[in-house]
């Protein structure tokens, strides 16, 4: 699914990545740990090709990303599912609009796209808000509506940078169990975190980064094949 | 294309005061190329009024006789740039010459010999009233046996035709500088529309827009922009052109306004300029979004 070989990132600053090298097979959860800069968000860009590696190979869902052309990229996106720290939302826009949002942009038919909002919307336990605007949320409710709206697509993999960053306790439980109901059908997640106590609730694979480098991989089931990509 | 549609209208209604001031701006940099227009415009209706007058005089030999004259006339008018021929008899020409040159008038009385030669008058076609069809025309006159002598204002012809062309030149150069400003200007306010929209387009190609996609409403906006300041220079010159009218001293002196082809040509002009603006504005902004 994700296949990063000897991946090396150089900002004129310094590296970003070395050497990094990582399977992450469909369905799988698996979080990327580590103190800030020490290249869990580099890793996610490159996965939906924000960022390109300087050297080595990254490949994600089919693409090798070293080679992506622009119009691929659009592609690619519409495979994953992105969450961020911040939401992303367009403050304009109620929950509904917002995921909608989503589908329209990626030229979905117009019929569908109700049904398909009210869905997911269900499925983050938001339904009842849907009419409400990002600024009439709470935080958690704010990032339910985000990863309602990567989820629209119906994605293979879902990507989630500090996800629960910005949220209380109880708000990140809430997303946090969201997120793990999200993998439990089949979506392989990467989620970048740096709250250990989140990593500790489950048995999920980790990989720890540490200035650029994977300092640490739980998991070490490396018999994946090729056709898996 | 619906939605494409919704968003480039969205931009008026989440940026009203910006949209506002770009209309306007592109409006009246439209309006100063329009006005040079129709200052062109009536200054080529008023040259064509004295064109008109652009002709080639033969002067004939004494004693030709008419059937000569007849046949080179009918020669004559058959030159491609000819469009008509008039006889002048030496009478015709006297009575002339009494009616026109007052200062003259008593000399021509007392006259008993006609001085006058029989003359033809050799009116142009449009588009060959110019120097160098007049200097064509005049040689091949020259050729002909019982022509005496061939004039046609060489001088001022030549001037009436750099005059034309100056004309032209300043009204495209101007007209080009102020095209250049409103696309400079369209380009600018696109801009500053990508930049607040830069969540928006940022969220739209994170969730698998394409750049076609993204850059489409901006290219309808700044069409639409273009469009709507069009119409405005348009309305703007029209009422420039009643209030110039409308002064009594030039009520009389019949000046033109722009013909529908012309309106619409102009409008087409501000669409291709807000189009213009928005590709290269959109073509440089979106490669960092």
């Amino acid at each position: 699914m994700i296949r990063f070989t000897h991946v090396d990132k150089h900002y004129s600053k310094g590296a970003a990545l070395k050497d990094v090298s990582l399977h992450i097979a469909k369905g799988e959860f698996v979080f990327l740990t580590g103190h800030s800069g020490a290249g869990k968000s580099t890793m996610l860009k490159m996965m939906f090709a924000e960022l390109m590696p300087t050297s080595g190979d990254v490949r994600v869902s089919g693409f090798n990303v070293n080679e992506i052309r622009p119009r691929e990229i659009a592609k690619l996106r519409r495979r994953l599912g992105i969450v961020f720290q911040d939401f992303r939302l367009l403050e304009d826009r109620t929950a509904e609009e917002n995921v909608a949002f989503a589908l329209e942009v990626t030229g979905a038919h117009r019929d569908v796209i109700p049904s398909k909002v009210m869905r997911v919307l269900t499925q983050v336990g938001l339904a009842a808000k849907s009419h409400a605007y990002p600024t009439e949320l709470s935080g958690g409710e704010q990032q339910r509506v985000a990863i309602a709206r990567a989820l629209v697509n119906d994605p293979a993999i879902l990507l989630a940078d500090e996800p629960t960053g910005n949220l209380d306790e109880r708000a990140t439980r809430g997303v946090f169990q969201l997120i793990r109901e999200i993998n439990a059908g089949g979506t392989c997640v990467v989620m970048a975190t740096h709250d250990l106590d989140l990593v500790k609730q489950a048995t999920y694979r980790t990989v720890e980064m540490r200035d650029g480098m994977v300092v640490f991989d739980s998991g070490t089931d490396e018999s994946t094949t090729e056709e898996e990509l | 294309m619906r939605l494409v549609l919704r968003e480039a209208l969205n931009v008026f209604r989440r940026a009203p005061a910006l949209s506002i001031l770009s209309i306007t701006t592109i409006a009246f940099s439209l309006y100063v190329v329009g006005l040079f227009g129709l200052v062109a415009l009536n200054l080529r209706e008023a040259l064509r009024g004295v064109e008109q007058r652009v002709e080639v005089v033969a002067y004939l030999l004494r004693g030709t006789p008419p059937e000569s004259i007849a046949q080179a006339s009918e020669d004559i008018a058959a030159f491609p740039e000819v469009q008509r021929v008039t006889f002048v008899s030496e009478d015709e020409a006297l009575t002339r010459a009494r009616a026109e040159l007052v200062e003259f008038r008593d000399a021509y009385r007392d006259l008993t010999v006609n001085p006058l030669p029989a003359s033809l008058e050799i009116q142009l076609k449009d588009g060959s009233r110019d120097a160098v069809h007049a200097q064509l025309v005049a040689e091949r006159l020259r050729g002909i046996g019982f022509i005496d002598d061939v004039r046609y204002g060489r001088e001022w012809v030549e001037k009436l035709d750099r005059l034309r062309n100056i004309g032209g030149l300043v009204g495209m150069s101007i007209g080009l500088a102020f095209a250049a400003v409103a696309v400079v200007i369209i380009g600018v306010t696109i801009r500053i529309t990508v930049l607040q929209r830069a969540r928006e387009i940022a969220i739209m190609r994170l969730v698998g827009a394409t750049r076609g996609f993204i850059r489409g409403p901006f290219l309808l906006e700044g069409a639409l922009k273009g469009l709507l300041g069009g119409i405005l220079a348009v309305i703007m010159c029209y009422v420039s052109y009643l209030l110039f009218r409308n002064q009594s001293e030039l009520a009389t002196s019949g000046i033109v306004f722009f013909k529908t082809p012309q309106m619409l040509l102009g409008i087409l002009f501000g669409i291709a300029i807000g189009l213009g603006g928005s590709l290269v504005s959109v073509g440089r902004q979106l490669k960092n979004v």
